[in-house]
């Protein structure tokens, strides 16, 4: 073993840098059932590498005394517990990645919780995982959460498992009690698809078989855990997949340079090589692969780069760069299995969003095929999924995405819900198929869609939300965009206060959640008309920026154009058409935005407007012109 | 095909700087919380990476207590200078106004005032929605448990139940007005990765790390250096010239110095893999309890 006396005596620096530089990683997850042995396991294993300081023994020592379960000795699993409440407890409940290293290889462990609960965290855990330990009590065998536990392994893509039969010493080293537990294991098991499931007896607390082979087991041939661990093959072969490159962020610096930085998450690229944008199927060539210690020949799957295109190819964070020849699905719709993650349940038809690799899109459930008994794996059909159930699900999202099954691919493939109102993860999605046109059709299949209506009027259909405070000049230069956009024949629709809070809003106040439900109405209307392929004038203050952006996800891309009224607070409280900041600085009204209520102004705004510097006729033209310029107009 | 085996140091590398990117892309207004470790330096050096050609698109935040070796500020003030960053440094005016001092304060209430307060007075000062640090999930037990983004009130604060699950490498980002998220891009790094990344990389540190003849005073079993007139001898305490470093920096009367003849790289990284104690032991703040980390964090200290 890598322990620290000998390890001095290894010759020298250079030596043990080269041995470094070798070594590979391996990432495990443990899972088990409440005191099956996880974290005694994993204190034995940090112990035994002796990756452990002087004063984390001497307060292991202590705190054996103090809280330990296993009278005089150490107790190991004290090594690894953690959070104040949890300790009190005696049991684990989050994930906890731990590190330690031999001389073969560096290991980080994801310690995942045996409580039914919290299969969650076991689903994260295992995400990032090669390999799942998973640990039975040989006096109890194989339990409903062992089983679950291998399911969700399995769910995640794990293909390598340990099936580690903990506390054989309360056995008596007994191989029937060993044999059994695993025909048992392998009868379940089977149906999960796992390429190995390699069984191990072991003692975490005595260290039999944990570290090397013990005596007391001589019927047992196999390796010892750490053993296996050191030399077990796990390669998925990422590198031979199709190129993939999720473009994360465009780089920028100056008018010269233009790359596209992401992760390779499949296959590789060479410099010169032919590349497609998988949504568009604009295909170019990498001219560079850049990284601050200079050009790259070539760029293989998990390495952070940035790659520089031969032509001016439209890209943006979410698309993906692939291989030409051996491209990914590009759908609007998909079947996918779903772990939900949330004290509240799923509800079907609720949009959310749906993050996949770099790509966040609004989706729905369209139906809920049946969800998983983790126990039989039976199918049963289901209206919701509450904490910690899996289902199998067609989903749909709001414009077409580009994906790859999560079983050819886990970063391309793998998806997380998110609440749009509580912005809380709420379900963990594996992407299993493309669902084609003719399969599923979920929207409204309208004869007459937003395209050709769009095109009778000759325009494309956009919201200008014109946000800045009171007094700014939002409406007067809204309305005069309007006069211009109707006096040469466009369609429009303009939503201000006045029209929207008498009718629509009327039983909305100025309280936070009244505010968003006040701008959430005010979108979805707008996107109605949008949809009816009109230009669709908003004049709200929306003073929070995080509104705003529930607004611009709602439309389509290129349908939101956010105009920034630029006008500074002085020069609006000076105009004070309503004499409403008056009332505002006496106390007569509360929450008043730039007075006892902040204003958050864009970063990102389209457009920037300036009142104090120009006319409004000269605003409204410049932004007419914008539109024309984008192509909104012809 | 095989794949080639990429080596561990390199699969870190990418990992952060794909975590820095990610942040970047999807928050208005990022910050790195720089503070001038070893561990900063290794976040800076991964940052100038993930956006080349490019400058990091955020500003450093350094939240000074006034109490830092001088050396650091001065390694901090030419860093900057060094990478074309902009720096802002933040110190709690109203803490040295109260004369909060780690001497007659105590070390629990300074750092508290000119770390954990001040720091939330920065972040609120900018409206910064994300800020990076270089936290380690190996330094100490309740890290492990961290997220990479860890989510925070608009009160700054950490509650351990309402964390998001992290799956693969998708980072949920969303927060609503005023709430924020720590980001750690080191989460998965050790102690030793650090500085055989440090040595592999070439990256500059601050003298401190190396051994030199340096004036300590041995204060309850630690030897202190004294780097200013601010610190007073007590009765019996002798300034003594010895061959000693640092393994942590931070407030010079709060960090414990090591007998060490390390002055190079190389003999820093062979110290480490025979070291025999951990890193925050050197650090006084963590002794006091066993758990008290946990509760710094809920208050929103780092
Ligand atoms: N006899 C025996 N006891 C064990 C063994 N492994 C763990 N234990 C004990 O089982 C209890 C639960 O172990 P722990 O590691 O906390 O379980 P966890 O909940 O899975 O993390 C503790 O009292 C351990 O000392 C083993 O191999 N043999």
């Amino acid at each position: 073993m890598a322990r620290a006396e000998q390890r001095t005596e290894t010759s020298g620096l250079t030596a043990f840098l080269a041995a470094q530089e070798k070594k590979s990683l391996l990432r495990f997850l443990t899972c088990g059932s409440v005191d099956d042995g996880k974290s005694t396991l994993i204190g034995r294993l940090l112990y035994d590498s002796k990756l452990l300081f002087e004063d984390h023994l001497s307060a292991l020592e202590k705190d054996s005394r103090k809280f330990g379960t296993t009278g005089d000795d150490i107790d190991f699993a004290l090594l690894v517990d953690g959070l104040e409440a949890e300790r009190e407890q005696g049991i684990t409940i989050d994930v906890a990645y731990r590190f330690f290293a031999t001389e073969k290889r560096k290991f980080i462990v994801a310690d995942t919780p045996g409580h039914e609960q919290y299969t969650r965290n076991m689903a994260t855990g295992a995400s990032n995982s090669d390999l799942a330990v998973i640990l039975v009590d040989a006096r109890k065998g194989v339990l409903t959460q062992t089983r679950r536990h291998a399911y969700i392994a399995s769910l995640l893509g794990i293909r390598h498992v340990v099936l580690a039969v903990n506390k054989i010493d309360l056995v008596g080293y007994s191989q029937e009690t060993f044999d059994a537990i695993v025909q048992d294991f392998a009868s379940f098991s089977q149906r999960l698809g796992f390429s190995s499931v390699e069984p191990i007896p072991i003692s975490a607390r005595f260290g039999d078989n944990v570290i090397a082979a013990s005596e007391r087991t001589s019927w047992y041939k196999g390796p010892s855990l750490l053993g296996y661990l050191e030399t077990v093959d796990v390669d998925t072969d990422l590198v031979g997949k199709p190129f993939r490159f999720p473009v994360q962020w465009v780089n920028r610096p100056n008018l010269d340079f233009r790359g596209f930085s992401g992760t390779v998450a499949g296959g590789r690229i060479t410099k010169g090589g032919a590349i497609a944008v998988a949504k568009s199927g604009r295909k170019s060539a990498v001219k560079r692969i850049v990284t601050m210690d200079g050009d790259l020949e070539e760029a293989v799957a998990g390495m952070a780069v940035t790659l520089v295109l031969s032509d001016e190819v439209d890209i943006s964070r979410g698309d993906i760069l692939t291989a030409p020849e051996d491209r990914p699905d590009v759908s609007e719709q998909f079947a996918a299995h779903l772990l939900w993650m949330a004290e509240d349940e799923l509800l079907p038809g609720r949009q959310y969003l749906m993050k996949l690799g770099t790509a966040t899109v609004p989706v729905q459930i369209t139906a809920l095929k049946h969800k998983i008994d983790v126990n039989s794996l039976d199918q049963h059909a289901a209206k919701t999924l509450h904490l910690n159930e899996v289902g199998y699900a067609n989903f749909a999202t709001s414009h077409p995405i580009a994906f790859d099954a999560y079983h050819d691919n886990r970063d391309t493939g793998g998806f997380i819900l998110i609440d749009r109102f509580t912005n809380t993860t709420v379900g963990a999605g594996m992407i299993d198929f493309s669902l084609r046109r003719a399969t599923n059709v979920h929207w409204q299949a309208l004869d007459v869609g937003k395209q050709s209506r769009a095109g009778q009027k000759g325009q494309r259909p956009v919201v200008l939300w014109f946000t800045g405070l009171s007094g700014s000049g939002k409406s007067t230069v809204a309305n005069l965009v309007e006069r211009a956009l109707f006096a040469e024949g466009r369609h429009t629709y303009l939503l201000d206060g006045d029209n929207v809070r008498h009718g629509l809003n009327r039983d909305l106040g100025f309280t936070d959640v009244d505010r968003v439900e006040n701008i959430r109405r005010v979108g979805e209307a707008a996107k109605l008309f949008v949809d009816a392929g009109l230009i669709v004038l908003v004049s709200f203050i929306s003073p929070f920026r995080s509104e705003r952006r529930m607004a611009r996800e709602l439309m389509g891309e290129g349908e939101f154009i956010e105009v920034y009224v630029d006008t500074p607070l002085e020069v609006c409280m000076e105009r004070d058409p309503k004499g409403l900041y008056r009332k505002a600085k006496s106390g007569e009204i509360k929450n008043f935005t730039g007075i006892d209520s902040p204003y958050e102004p864009p970063e990102l705004a389209e457009l920037r407007i300036d009142t104090t510097t120009a006319q409004p006729t000269d605003l409204a033209a410049q932004i007419v012109r914008h539109l024309r310029d984008k192509g909104y107009i012809g | 095909m095989k794949s080639p085996v990429v080596s561990h140091l390199k699969r870190l590398e990418a990992e952060s700087i794909h975590i820095m990117r990610e942040v970047a892309a999807e928050f208005a207004n990022p910050v790195m919380l720089y503070s001038i470790g070893k561990d900063s330096s290794v976040m800076l050096h991964l940052a100038m990476k993930a956006f080349y050609p490019a400058k990091p698109p955020f500003p450093l935040l350094h939240v000074d207590t006034t109490w830092k070796f001088r050396e650091m500020i001065q390694f901090r003030d030419e860093t900057a200078k060094r990478l074309g960053l902009k720096l802002l440094v933040h110190i709690n005016e109203d803490g040295i106004a109260r004369g909060i001092n780690p001497f007659d304060s105590g070390s629990a209430l300074h750092t508290q005032v000119m770390k954990t307060e001040s720091l939330k007075q920065a972040l609120d000062k900018y409206g910064f929605d994300a800020a990076f640090g270089g936290a380690r999930r190996d330094e100490e037990k309740s890290r492990a448990k961290e997220r990479i983004f860890s989510f925070r009130t608009a009160t700054h604060a950490w509650d351990p139940k309402n964390q998001r699950p992290e799956l693969w490498r998708v980072y949920n980002t969303r927060i609503n007005k005023g709430e924020s998220i720590r980001v750690f891009p080191l989460s998965n790094w050790t102690e030793l990765d650090i500085w055989q990344y440090i040595l592999a990389e070439k990256i500059p540190i601050v003298p401190l790390y190396f051994a030199k003849r340096r004036p300590v005073v041995e204060r309850d079993g630690t030897l202190v250096m004294r780097d200013d007139e601010r610190m007073k001898l007590l009765p019996g305490e002798r300034l003594e010239d010895r061959l000693v470093r640092f393994r942590t920096l931070g407030c010079y009367p709060l960090t414990g110095a090591i007998e060490s003849d390390a002055d190079t790289l190389e003999g820093i990284v062979t110290e480490m893999f025979t070291a025999r104690t951990s890193e925050r032991q050197g650090r006084l703040i963590d002794s006091d309890e066993k758990s008290s980390m946990e509760k710094k964090k809920k208050e929103g200290y780092f």
